[in-house]
């Protein structure tokens, strides 16, 4: 009995160690940035363990509070740029691909399977890959340049991903639920709405989450498409920071942090979505 | 009791004229007739596969008949979406909202039809009383046991006051002994709310202790209806034979004479209209173990159970099982046991049709 207890906590604290490696090395980088964050001056430290050497706020300062050549608040101008970009995204990702992974999830239609062909397809192209003709299709509708324009882009390639995720949602609710609400009363539109629609927020929520984020931190085709920098998102922004003359590290894991906290919130606002098994007990036993 | 008579749902009758229902190429209903009186439990029967499940579908609107006419009360439902047909349905797998507690489950139905706060409140309370849900409200559905959902499921169907009920093998998700609970209890609510109702199952135990009237399906096609003992009694066909009891009835090829049945290693006295190449049955049940009797069946394996007890064996070279009686005791593998058969109890088919020949 004893040894047994023994050797259990032997285990336990082997486990604990690798744990705390594991943390340690996922964290190490991050580290740095908070350490480059909040040292004051452009040099980066150097040193094992990194911690800031009279740790100041002055980076911060500089990025949220930069002016424009026209005195007004830029940063929080680019800030609220990414942000309209990626609600939009998220939102009109979500509005689009609800009704249509619903669609393709319950009904036979002509043309259901080359459909999905076409849009997994559109999945396995980087980004990247359609960039100059996404530019020359925005330039002859007159979105270079526009938010508009980058929101357009984004949704393309977040409406089928969204599509996907979401119908493998729908199919795991069973119809039972739908057909139960349509005899109780309910329209096929009802149906959905109260009875679908509550069953696959986690989904919901996921996805949402998943093409916010890649809207937030997409760099190349911003980089691409934005020119002036009161439409520049925040990646654009950052990349800025380090150009070929100069490299403001510090201001540079300054935004970044300031970059990563929105998303970071929108996680721990999220997460209680995220618990699987909402439809538990729905149906059998 | 005064609650319970506020209860009672506007019954209605059901009727179906040559239903037909098609998938592609597959027949799945190849013409129903059917007439449910007001108040009625009907049971469909029938081995899985048999249409009983897209029968029910088609009463509740889930499926549309590809010919024939489905009428409730004297509405033709045919072409109506669910929601316009005031029919209920409990479903195999209860379908229970997830994201809604038990009470909101209870009166999903009514706030559709948003029907007034108050009487909402007042039928979720009778129902609950009545289904002993109480307790249980507040809950959902994910923290109910089986048997506890299908009450649910069940008060569901009621606080909706429904011109016809529909259950879709509703008992098939239970353990034994809650089924047989829960049994007994649809058959109390049905004679509390003498509501019409149509109840699908494969359970023949269910089907002979709940039924008014049984109907039987096979392959689409209605078989025989009845009272569920005269569906047992006098079956029409070797399938609604078989069909019926358990264990099945023994089915044995023989030559039908003037004055005889003759089997393999046995013959039996009969005066009936067949000749020729015939079909008996003889169920377990109905054989009288006897000294002298014509029929001798070597025991394979014994199972006694107390309150009755089962010689499984052969007889001439044909399986072949009989009751005994529960007390039996000291036969064992090999033993021959003797039986006679009551002329009365033997059916007899047509070899070909499988009709049965009376």
């Amino acid at each position: 009995m004893r040894a047994r207890e023994e050797s259990k906590w032997w285990i336990e604290l082997a486990c604990n160690a690798v744990l705390v490696l594991a943390v340690a090395f996922a964290l190490y980088p991050i580290l740095w940035v908070v350490t480059l964050a909040l040292s004051p001056g452009e040099a980066p430290q150097r040193g094992v363990i990194p911690v800031p050497v009279a740790p100041s706020l002055e980076h911060f300062d500089a990025v949220v509070l930069a002016r424009g050549d026209d005195g007004s608040l830029v940063f929080i101008r680019q800030m609220m740029n990414s942000l309209v970009i990626a609600l939009t995204t998220a939102t009109t990702a979500i509005l689009i691909a609800t009704p249509a992974a619903f669609a393709m999830s319950r009904f036979r239609f002509v043309g259901k399977g080359s459909t999905t062909l076409a849009l997994l397809a559109t999945q396995m192209f980087p980004g990247v890959a359609a960039a100059i003709p996404l530019y020359l299709i925005l330039d002859a509708v007159g979105l270079i340049d526009t938010l508009t324009g980058l929101i357009l882009v984004y949704a393309t390639s977040a409406v089928p991903f969204a599509i996907f995720q979401l119908r493998g949602a729908f199919d795991g609710i069973p119809v039972d639920l739908e057909e139960a609400a349509m005899v109780d009363g309910a329209t096929r539109f009802e149906a959905f709405v109260r009875v679908v629609l509550p069953a696959a927020r986690p989904a919901l929520a996921v996805t949402a989450l998943f093409a916010f984020m890649t809207a937030w931190n997409e760099f190349i085709l911003a980089a691409t498409f934005l020119s002036r920098e009161e439409v520049f998102t925040l990646p654009v922004v950052l990349q800025r920071f380090v150009g070929e003359h100069h490299a403001h590290w510090g201001r540079f894991a300054a935004g970044a942090i300031v970059v990563s906290v929105p998303v970071m919130a929108l996680f721990y606002w999220l997460q209680r979505h995220l618990v699987s098994g909402l439809t538990a007990g729905g149906v059998k036993g | 009791m005064v609650i319970r008579c506020v209860l009672v749902a506007a019954v209605a009758t059901l009727t179906l004229r040559d239903v037909r229902k098609q998938f592609g190429e597959t027949h799945v209903l190849r013409g129903i007739d059917l007439d449910v009186e007001d108040g009625e439990l009907v049971v469909l029967v029938g081995s899985s596969g048999c249409g009983k499940s897209t029968l029910l579908r088609t009463i509740a609107g889930l499926e549309i008949p590809t010919s024939g006419e489905v009428s409730i009360g004297d509405r033709d439902v045919t072409k109506l979406a669910p929601r316009d047909r005031d029919v209920a349905m409990v479903f195999q797998s209860y379908a229970l909202y997830p994201h809604l507690r038990v009470r909101d489950n209870l009166s999903f139905g009514l706030k559709l039809k948003k029907t007034d706060a108050a009487i909402i409140d007042a039928r979720v309370k009778e129902v609950s009383q009545m289904l002993g849900l109480e307790a249980l409200l507040d809950r959902f559905p994910r923290e109910l046991s089986g048997g506890q959902r299908q009450r649910v499921a069940m008060g569901r169907a009621i606080a909706r006051r429904p011109s016809l009920f529909l259950f879709d093998e509703p008992l098939s998700n239970l353990d034994a002994a809650l089924r047989a609970e829960v049994r007994v209890e649809i058959k109390r609510l049905h004679a509390e709310l003498a509501a019409t109702m149509v109840y699908v199952t494969h359970d023949q135990v269910e089907a002979m202790t709940l039924a008014d009237r049984l109907v039987i399906l096979n392959d689409g096609k209605l078989e025989q209806q009845g009272p569920p003992l005269e569906l047992y009694d006098h079956p029409d066909s070797k399938f609604v034979a078989t069909f019926m009891g358990s264990p099945a009835m023994n089915i044995f090829p023989a030559t039908a004479t003037d004055s005889s049945l003759r089997a393999d290693g046995f013959t039996l006295p009969y005066e009936g209209p067949a000749r020729g190449d015939v079909l008996i049955g003889l169920r377990p049940q109905d054989l009288v173990a006897d000294e002298e009797g014509p029929i001798t069946l070597t025991v394979d394996v014994m199972e006694a159970m107390g309150f009755e007890a089962y010689a499984h064996g052969r007889v001439g070279t044909l399986p072949f099982v009989a009751r005994l009686d529960g007390q039996t005791r000291g036969i064992t593998r090999g033993d021959a046991i003797r039986f006679s058969l009551p002329a009365a109890r033997l059916h007899v088919f047509d070899r070909q049709t499988e009709r049965a020949i009376r």
